[in-house]
């Protein structure tokens, strides 16, 4: 028996069945989750530049510090119990990029590790690479040419 | 023209002699072990790897499991099966070649995302009852890691789902279908009619929502199965669907309602039997081992000790790729039922 709904009235019917996600409560989630990340970054640097190190350093430092605990959790499997509550919070800090090369490094390596790992390390995080350069390139243009007017 | 014409109304079909299911096995995962059906299953995993290296030799070793069982369960050597038809969700059913390749048995791999445990279901039943065969088997798996792979993230990539989302069920099950008769007196359940199903696109793009992209060819496939045959949804004990999960299951429920045909009260989904609550599976399970893992481990046990007497089973699939997906195609879904029927085994007599 055919269906008589067009997409339009079936899409409306989905709309009112299909549950929403809990949005207050994924950011709230999110809020602390990342907040917590930021925070415990802030404590890092705190520490490197209390060892007297410079700023710049002790930025790096920080950075290189997050990354590491980032890619510990994700082979724990703790950063993808951390992200379905934290969501947006764990995704966007570095820990996030962490979490994405490492998850895709480990899941390729079964295909090899050239055409596997190597080919596929940066599946998720290469988009953010590109598009990240891209804009770096696009900025220094605009400020080049701006600096010259 | 065949003596008798076994096509019934607009598209439904009635097996000259139903073909009776002789056996059954099933296999699951460790999330599965800890679900509602955990004391049901023929073997059940707390190794999601299987002891194997790779998540797609761990699905080849679980449908391997999972047929050698069936064989042991029913007392049957490889040669003994004419056909074999198995079907997964890995990209060119990898999991059902390896999964198959030990026994030699002649083997037909399908692809029909989660509907292809009913489409097996129905071939093998067809080509016993054309006089083709006398025994056929029908296996299929999913594993929610493989699938993981292959249609989303890396697993330990840290992600939100949404509610509608659904669970990869880690599992299969398997049927031994055979056109020899029941040995006197012993209830057995068999296939009687069936209908294939006709691909329905609504629009849906969400891979999120799959339950809401199959069920319009769910609702069209029940429909006009009942139609056909002049039955409506009383004379069935059971209505089960195979992975629409919890929001598929609503949408089709109105839609059925909607279309004339009341199921509300046998209307169930094999993705909404696996979990329990607290397992957070989000909508429910879904795969291709979702539908024959319940089949094995719940409808078929329950037909043969009575409890249910006619049970009309449809599993139901959702036709995507990795790649339709990324170009923004709409998902297409498809939905095949057989009608299963409860013989006390003195009928014949």
């Amino acid at each position: 028996m055919k269906l008589s709904l067009s997409r339009e009235e079936y899409a409306r019917k989905v709309a009112g069945i299909t549950p929403a996600s809990p949005l207050a409560r994924d950011m709230l989630f999110a809020f602390l989750t990342g907040g917590g990340i930021c925070l415990l970054g802030q404590l890092f640097l705190e520490f490197y530049l209390s060892l007297g190190l410079s700023e710049e350093l002790s930025g790096s430092l920080t950075s290189v510090s997050l990354i590491a605990l980032g890619a510990v959790f994700s082979l724990t499997g703790l950063y993808a119990k951390l992200a379905r509550f934290g969501g947006a919070g764990t995704l966007l800090p570095i820990t996030g990029f962490s979490n994405s090369m490492i998850s895709a490094a480990v899941e390729f390596k079964s295909e090899g590790l050239v055409s596997g790992l190597g080919a596929n390390a940066f599946r998720i995080a290469g988009p953010v690479i590109v598009y990240g350069i891209s804009a770096g390139i696009l900025y220094g243009a605009v400020y080049w040419l701006s600096s010259r007017l | 023209m065949p003596q008798t014409m076994k096509k019934c109304g607009e598209g439904s079909f009635e097996l000259s002699n139903p073909v009776r299911i002789a056996s059954a096995a099933c296999a699951a995962g460790p999330f599965e072990k800890r679900g509602l059906l955990k004391e049901a299953f023929d073997l059940a995993f707390d190794d999601p790897y299987l002891g194997e290296k790779t998540w797609e030799k761990a699905e080849g070793s679980l449908a391997r499991r999972i047929a050698a069982k069936l064989l042991e369960k029913s007392g049957l050597a490889p040669a003994d099966v004419d056909f074999f038809f198995a079907g997964d969700l890995e990209r060119q059913c990898m999991a059902s070649t390896l999964g198959l390749l030990p026994y030699e048995i002649p083997y037909f791999g399908l692809y029909g995302a989660c509907s292809t445990f009913t489409e097996g279901l129905i071939l093998a039943s067809a080509l016993l009852d054309g006089g083709f065969g006398r025994r056929a088997g029908v296996i299929t798996t999913s594993h929610f890691s493989t699938a993981e792979r292959e249609y989303r993230t890396p697993l330990i990539y840290g992600k939100q789902r949404q509610p509608s989302a659904q669970h990869t069920v880690t599992g299969g099950g398997a049927v031994l279908l055979t056109a020899l008769p029941a040995p006197e007196g012993v209830p057995y359940a068999a296939v009687t009619r069936f209908r294939v199903g006709r691909m329905r696109d609504m629009g849906i793009t969400d891979a999120g929502n799959m339950g809401a992209a199959m069920a319009p060819a769910a609702a069209e496939t029940l429909t006009g199965f009942l139609e056909d045959f002049g039955k409506t949804g009383d004379d069935y004990d059971l209505i089960l669907t195979g992975d629409l999960g919890e929001v598929g299951h609503r949408i089709l429920k109105e839609l059925t309602h909607g279309m004339g045909f009341p199921l509300e009260g046998v209307l169930d989904d094999c993705g909404r039997l696996l979990y329990k609550e607290e397992q957070d599976a989000h909508a429910g399970g879904s795969g291709a081992g979702c539908s024959s893992l319940v089949f094995a481990s719940s409808v078929l046990p329950r037909l043969l000790r009575g409890e249910l007497g006619k049970v009309l089973f449809a599993s139901t699939g959702a036709l995507l790729s990795a790649t339709s997906l990324l170009q923004g195609e709409s998902i297409p879904g498809i939905c095949h039922v057989v009608e299963v029927e409860a013989f006390s085994g003195k009928e014949r007599a």
